[in-house]
């Protein structure tokens, strides 16, 4: 079937529909989501939003935009940073006026909270500046942005996994779907494409990411020819429920929770002794593995203690809702009356397809734009994360750069002729899917999934060195090699997760490669990347942005594109 | 510990009525009945269908029948159970199968767009905060709470009886933006609503608070709305 718009979103989640909300009805607009747009993962967001309105106590956009900075470890683009940081108060009042349901204050204004890594006056202590509801803030902004696009009459293809983009001429000019109810290709052509559609955090095996977090966008952007910006920085968030990975929210700590170690001591104390357990989540996760490391782990195990009890019932109850009730169904403990036993778990992709700051897919070190594509939220990278993301920045990330995207595409598609397709756009969709339904490979995507994440987990994690990292690319290798053989198993064209498994598969093992080709190039330790054997930070070598672009013989061809820096010379990062 | 699970199996393509398809899982009490059903789809059976994505109760795609009950797959963990290892997995009740546990919700969520789903601030617009007391947004918090999952609407008997009554999922929605302080449209709100298949629908049987995976207490918000609809017509 052949579908035409002006613009054409894939993502539901609230970047996707942030730009799907700017645009209204000024243009045709349709949002493509794999999932039903409110199961975005955008929904699983809990602690809050970042914004300095000082409704708590004194705060600046400055200290704001100087703490994300410092978070980033120098590699975030400050001209960027700027932008998000000045643009945050007026994104929240936005919020607050289509609907957001914040918690308030005493005296009835929007509600704030102490989160890792944000500070009063460029580091001097915590600072009260994340907006929360509960911890279910994504959740209930998703449900708001979607609602608003329901309001708008915004049309939504909901249950389409997008398979490739349509580029002709230079040109992106549409993008090919699967139907996942009725197995049919689909062929949205229009003049401009937004790509939204989050992380890929099931690379790894432990992850607070939902199953839907395979990475399609960049890896389908990526194979299109844009680069991928910065790919080896991945968070690991210090605080995910031990074994199962589900995130329990530095809400938790911004609220006076603390983490123990097997002695019972309050470990971060030593390491960042000015905001401790509010240090950044790279530093508290670096911390950790170095307790376990010297067997303070509880148990002598891979697992530490959050601690709440002394909070009370009704802080835990009211304020951390949500996080209180996960602790209850899957660790079994009731964070009341006893400590939550966590670890880290991958949680966010600081890197992504390389954007400016308006949304435009940028194709080389100057910013040429990629015609015709945009993108935004956790699947580009503008960047403002650079290295390492504070908590409640991505949220923020999210609706900034959403709306930005959304204003800079209704000017486009206002002038721009409808580029032109080229003949037959989804043959090769339809021969890729033709020979994977009758393949009569022996491999299935479960296995290769599960060897790829347990290689991930144990090389390219927190940690990382030469020889680690060496191995993980061969395993990359040999596990894209098995994938030629895989068979599909589910013949039928109604909701065929087989199918899709294998196609998810077939993006995680390209940005796995990435993410590891990154990570050994890049020999420093900065922010979420950690070399054991290149320890200290390299501003003479590597203070600039790793951008890869796709090559299917050679694998990926890495550049680097200058870091923006204006307001504040990088130095050395302490808490 | 070895589990025997019961799965619903339906193909509209394939079969003329839908047959129930056993499967022996090896499980850890710990795990989810979700992580059951994947170790069944990817270690068995590749064909099964069904949805889910965050596996940790907040998207809201896996509500099912489990062992007779509406439930998350993923809010679930095998030792909740106390049925000897053996579960039975059936789809929603209510709404129509589309292949094995996968429904079609599109007549939940029609429902759901008929009640104004969106905040109106009328001229209360502006570029700057509201000022909305503490105890006002704790009022409607309990309705904040819902994930869409539509097990509410799928366990009541008179959206059973009555396919046009709105149910308790759109209506917990219209209790939300009625009774956000911040909307400009409250009596419209109340007036639309004041209907047998809108507020009046509800008998108060509280199927739709029992199965609720975040324990909202809809019944309990229900007849809030019901109450402001009656002291509106007094106030007439």
């Amino acid at each position: 079937m052949k579908h035409q718009y002006d613009v054409i979103i894939v993502g539901a989640g609230l970047a996707g529909l942030r730009a799907a909300v700017e645009i209204g009805k000024d243009a045709q607009v349709a949002v493509l989501t794999k999932v039903f747009a409110t199961r975005s993962h955008s929904g699983a967001a809990q602690g809050g939003i970042g914004a300095a309105l000082g409704n708590e106590e004194e705060d600046h956009w400055e200290w704001h935009m100087f703490d994300t900075v410092k978070g980033s470890d120098y590699l975030g683009d400050q001209d960027a940073i700027e932008i998000l940081a000045k643009d945050a108060p007026r994104a929240i009042y936005e919020l607050e006026n289509l609907g957001v349901p914040f918690n308030r204050t005493a005296e009835g204004k929007i509600a704030q909270r102490a989160f890792g890594g944000h500070t009063r006056n460029y580091g001097e202590a915590p600072v009260k500046r994340a907006c929360y509801a509960a911890t279910r803030t994504g959740r209930v902004i998703l449900d708001t942005l979607w609602e608003q696009s329901l309001q708008r009459g915004i049309e939504f293809y909901d249950e389409f996994q997008m398979l490739s983009l349509i580029v002709h001429n230079g040109k992106c000019c549409g993008v090919v779907a699967y139907e996942l109810a009725t197995g049919k290709l689909h062929t949205f052509h229009c003049k401009a494409l937004m790509l939204a559609t989050g992380g890929a955090g099931k690379i790894y095996k432990t992850t607070s990411n939902a199953f839907a977090s395979t990475g399609d966008g960049m890896a389908i952007a990526y194979r299109a020819g844009a680069p991928l910006e910065d790919m080896e920085f991945v968070q690991f968030h210090p605080t995910g429920i031990y074994k199962l990975g589900i995130l329990i929210s530095e809400a938790a700590r911004g609220e006076g929770g603390i983490l123990l170690n097997n002695a019972g001591e309050r470990f971060m104390e030593r390491y960042a002794p000015v905001i401790k357990d509010l240090a950044p989540r790279d530093m508290i996760s670096r911390c950790m593995l170095d307790e376990m490391r010297a067997g303070r782990g509880i148990d002598g195990k891979d697992y530490f203690h959050l601690d709440l009890t002394h909070l009370g019932q009704d802080v835990i109850e009211k304020k951390l809702a949500e996080i209180t009730s996960f602790a209850r169904t899957y660790a079994g403990v009731d964070p009341v009356k006893e400590p939550i036993p966590v670890q880290p778990t991958c949680h966010y992709m600081m890197g992504g397809i390389a954007t400016d700051a308006d949304g435009r897919v940028v194709i080389d070190d100057k910013n040429t734009p990629y015609a015709g594509l945009y993108a935004a939220g956790e699947c580009a990278c503008v960047s403002v994360h650079g290295a390492n993301r504070l908590g409640c920045n991505a949220l923020l990330d999210t609706l900034v750069f959403g709306r930005r995207a959304g204003r800079q595409i209704k000017k486009f598609v206002e002038s721009a002729a409808r580029p032109k397709l080229p003949a037959k756009p989804d043959k090769t969709d339809a021969d890729t899917i033709k020979a994977l339904m009758q393949s009569s490979g022996r491999e299935t995507s479960g296995a290769i999934r599960a060897e790829l994440q347990e290689s991930m987990m144990e090389n390219v994690s927190v940690f990382r060195q030469n020889e680690s990292l060496t191995a993980a690319l061969e395993k990359i290798k040999a596990l894209k090699a098995r994938y030629k053989n895989l068979s599909i198993q589910d013949k039928g064209g109604c909701f065929n997760r087989d199918l899709l498994d294998a196609i998810e598969l077939g993006h995680l093992l390209d940005l796995a490669e990435v993410i590891t080709r990154s990570a050994l190039i890049r020999e420093e330790s900065r922010g979420a990347h950690s070399r054991e054997d290149f320890p200290d930070r390299d501003d003479k070598k590597f203070l600039a942005h790793t951008m890869a672009l796709y090559d299917a013989d050679r694998g990926p061809q890495i550049f680097t594109k200058p870091v923006a820096i204006t307001k504040f010379e990088p130095k050395e990062r302490k808490y | 510990m070895r589990c025997h699970f019961t799965v619903y199996r339906f193909d509209p393509k394939e079969d003329k009525k839908p047959r129930y398809q056993e499967y022996k899982v090896d499980a850890e009490p710990t795990d989810k009945i979700l992580d059951c059903l994947n170790k069944i789809r990817w270690e068995q059976d590749p064909t099964l269908a069904y949805r889910y994505s965050c596996a940790h109760g907040i998207c809201g795609s896996d509500a099912l029948m489990i062992n007779g009950k509406i439930e998350l797959a993923c809010q679930k963990l095998v030792r909740d159970f106390k049925t000897g290892n053996n579960f039975v997995i059936e789809p929603l009740p209510l709404f129509d199968v589309v292949k094995d546990l996968i429904v079609d919700l599109e007549p939940f969520f029609e429902k759901y767009r008929q009640v104004q789903p969106y905040l109106i601030p009328g001229k209360n617009k502006s570029d700057k905060e509201f000022i909305q007391q503490a105890e006002d947004q704790e009022f409607i918090e309990p309705a904040l709470r819902c994930i869409l999952c539509a097990s509410c609407t799928a366990a009541c008997p008179i959206n059973r009886a009555r396919p046009d009554y709105l149910g308790p999922a759109a209506l917990l929605r219209a209790f939300r933006y009625i009774f956000d302080t911040r909307d400009s449209i409250t009596a419209e709100r109340l007036e639309t609503i004041d209907t047998e298949d809108g507020a009046w629908g509800c008998k108060t049987m509280w199927g739709c608070t029992e199965v609720c995976p975040k324990e909202i207490p809809i019944t309990q918000c229900l007849g809030q709305i019901k109450r402001a609809v009656t002291q509106q017509e007094k106030d007439k």
